[in-house]
């Protein structure tokens, strides 16, 4: 039977922890994602749970940790946001080419400056290249679901890397809102228990982990890790599939909310996308074909399945909630922009930058961004309105 | 058990990046030895047996563990790892180790 | 009770507005209700006005944004009517609750031409008599809930009764008084 509770996001993901019962968690505490820290150490002295908790002195110490407890064997995991993930950069790198399954739940926050500490995806987006799995939730549900998903999709044998689950800062962190449980042994089944093939604490096995890769080698490591982050799209599909038979919950690369007949589309991550869902749904009323893709998985990127969900809307509009200072749109765009070319759509495009360091965002932005597309679709879009900021005093 | 092509003796710059272990973690003990560093020495050091005191001094100052030890008494330099350094040149006592010039 | 409920706290940093809307979240979800409940952060500290938020609906809900056009809104602390514009957006189908001592007609002027329901509470004298202390979040709660028909009061009474003694497991003897600042709140707002 499943649970009905309210929770904020960062209660359900500090839940899902305690149901999983991992082996270690460094972790270093920071605004908006103090709470994970903090609750598991509850669980933890209350005897629910048998989690090594280490307080580290810093995020690179957190990560550096998780890294030797991962290493070690354990099953792994730490929390952070912003600089936090800033500060563990070098070793989130050696996390990914070491290919050691750490989980880090992230809770999206901008990166400074100006100092501020709402919601942003400036600190995942910067870490997009690291080699870690991107999986981001819409609400407290999602932030749940995907982390009870986490282990499974980053132990896999044809993956064997971390993965990072998101959550919009405050939005989702801290709204309690409805959400429905797994029972503690229905998580611990599904998740079931971290058998390593190689660990350092094996005294069957001696091994080494990290060496210099030269040249004549490192190369070849790299094309390796890249094609574990491939074959990670299915292995998300596949436990996408597992979890929705004991959830009932369906979740794939992303979700096209009435996006099959849409003229209008809006792409987009994050808990935005719920407050769009509802301008989608009014402007439907009035019979305007507007329709929703949100990105769940953004590492590994799904250019094709992306460009394919999207070929029959006469607009887009891709929004991304980070800058890149490319001078030239944001990384969802820039991403998804190259694979609507590569795969040949035609669409007219918008880059819309919104909900920078927490602005708000409502359904009455949306309903004007599907305005200004349907516009875009008989006008085409003007060069200086094609990348742009909106929400913001001009 | 380990699969044969990810033992370190199979595998050498032909393999392919299927081939590789994961992150190239090495599963064996030892595996440094399968090197031949001594490929790279320029000059040799040289023991001169009859002023060698076999005070071990040496032993812990090589950095490539080329000097093996057996009954407590050690033994000629392994010059497959030996690159030449001569830092054992430097600390012996009895002046019992000379370099020579090249291989 | 409409298909969806807005309502919007004001207070300051230390005064609970927060937690009372979090309490709001958790009474209207043990009648079955779908709920959000939600600060806004902006440079938290002691006494800063701070705005937190309540959606109460039997539908699903999605929108993530802060509250412009709330049902209702809830004022903490009388003296934010001079700094802060509550009434913003408020619709005059619904009202503003303000924790006073004050007459209402004292009031009105304050509330920048706003022309819905106007209810009073003097949630310290209630907190003060019934706990001891100032804690506005109890007589707050229960007259929001009043105002605004959640739920009945029989049930309110019953859900908050089961819920405190579970959080107040290890101090049964703040229980009761929690519990009478709930029930003159709920017989005094006006």
């Amino acid at each position: 039977m499943a649970i009905k509770e309210r929770m904020s996001g960062n209660e359900a993901v500090a839940y899902a922890i305690m149901q999983i019962n991992p082996d270690v968690m460094p972790a270093f505490p920071i605004t908006p994602s103090t709470e994970l820290p903090q609750f598991v150490s509850n669980y933890v002295a209350n005897g629910k749970i048998d989690t090594e908790f280490i307080p580290v002195e810093s995020e690179h110490s957190s990560m550096s940790a998780a890294i030797g407890a991962s290493a070690a064997g354990a099953r792994t995991l730490t929390a952070t946001s912003s600089c936090g993930l800033a500060y563990m950069w070098e070793m989130l790198y050696v996390a990914a080419s070491d290919r050691l399954p750490i989980a880090l739940a992230l809770v999206n926050r901008g990166l400074t400056g100006p100092l501020n500490i709402n919601c942003e995806h400036s600190d995942s987006m910067g870490a997009r290249d690291s080699g870690w799995i991107q999986i981001y939730a819409e609400n407290n549900q999602e932030a749940y679901d995907n982390f009870v998903m986490a282990y499974r999709i980053a132990e896999h044998k044809d993956v064997m890397l971390p993965i990072m689950a998101c959550m919009d800062g405050f939005i989702t962190s801290h709204a309690v809102m409805n959400i429905t449980l797994l029972e503690d042994d229905v998580v611990k089944d599904f998740v079931g228990e971290y058998k390593p093939e190689h660990f350092l604490l094996n005294k069957e096995e001696v091994m080494a982990i990290g060496p210099y890769g030269v040249s004549n080698y490192c190369m070849e490591a790299k094309r390796a890790q890249a094609q574990a982050m491939m074959n990670a799209k299915q292995v998300i599909l596949d436990v996408a599939e597992e979890f929705e038979k004991i959830s009932g919950r369906k979740y794939g690369l992303f979700e096209e909310y009435r996006l099959e007949d849409a003229d209008y589309a809006i792409v987009a991550i994050g808990s935005a996308c719920g407050t769009a869902k509802d301008a989608v749904d009014k402007l439907r009323d009035k019979g305007i074909k507007a329709g929703l893709l949100k990105i769940r998985v953004f590492r590994p990127f799904p250019a094709k399945e992306l460009a394919e969900a999207l070929k029959s809307c006469k607009a887009i509009a891709i929004m991304d909630r980070a800058e890149s200072y490319s001078a030239n749109g944001g990384p969802l765009a820039a991403e998804l922009g190259a694979a609507l070319f590569k795969y040949k759509n035609q669409a007219e495009v918008l880059n819309l930058m919104y909900g920078l360091s927490g602005r708000d965002i409502t359904v009455e932005d949306f309903e004007k961004v599907y305005e200004d597309l349907a516009d875009a679709a008989v006008n085409g879009v003007k060069e200086d309105a094609e990348y742009r900021y909106i929400g913001i005093r001009e | 058990m380990l699969e044969d092509k990810f033992k370190t003796e199979n595998i050498d710059e032909t393999v392919k990046w299927q081939d590789l272990t994961p992150g190239l973690q090495i599963y064996e003990k030892g595996s440094s030895r399968l090197f031949n560093t001594g490929e790279w020495r320029v000059n040799t050091p040289v023991l001169d047996f009859e002023k060698c005191k076999q005070c071990l001094l040496c032993v812990p100052y090589c950095p490539d563990s080329s000097i093996p030890v057996k009954d407590g008494r050690r033994l000629d330099f392994d010059y497959d790892h030996c690159k030449g350094c001569g830092i054992c040149v430097n600390v012996c006592p009895f002046n019992a180790i000379t370099m020579k010039e090249g291989k | 009770m409409n298909d969806l409920i807005e309502i919007r706290w004001h207070g300051r940093g230390g005064q609970g507005a927060k937690t009372a809307a979090m309490l709001l979240a958790d009474v209207a979800f043990s009648i079955g209700k779908q709920v959000q409940g939600f600060p806004e952060y902006g440079p938290e500290r002691m006494g800063a006005p701070i705005t937190a938020y309540n959606r109460i609906s039997d539908r699903e809900l999605r929108v993530h944004s802060n509250i412009y056009h709330p049902d209702y809104v809830a004022v903490v602390d009388e003296t934010l009517l001079h700094d802060v514009d509550v009434t913003s957006g408020l619709s005059v189908d619904g009202g503003i609750l303000i924790n006073t001592d004050k007459n209402k007609d004292e009031l009105i002027p304050l509330l920048r031409g706003y022309q819905g329901n106007v209810y009073t509470i003097d949630a310290r004298k209630i907190s003060e008599e019934a706990l001891g202390k100032y804690f506005p979040n109890m007589p707050m709660l229960a007259a929001m809930v009043k105002i605004t028909g959640v739920m009945d009061e029989e049930r309110f009474f019953k859900e908050m009764q089961t819920s405190l003694e579970h959080k107040f497991a290890k101090k049964p003897e703040v229980l009761e008084g929690n519990m009478k600042a709930l029930r003159m709140a709920f017989k005094e707002v006006q």
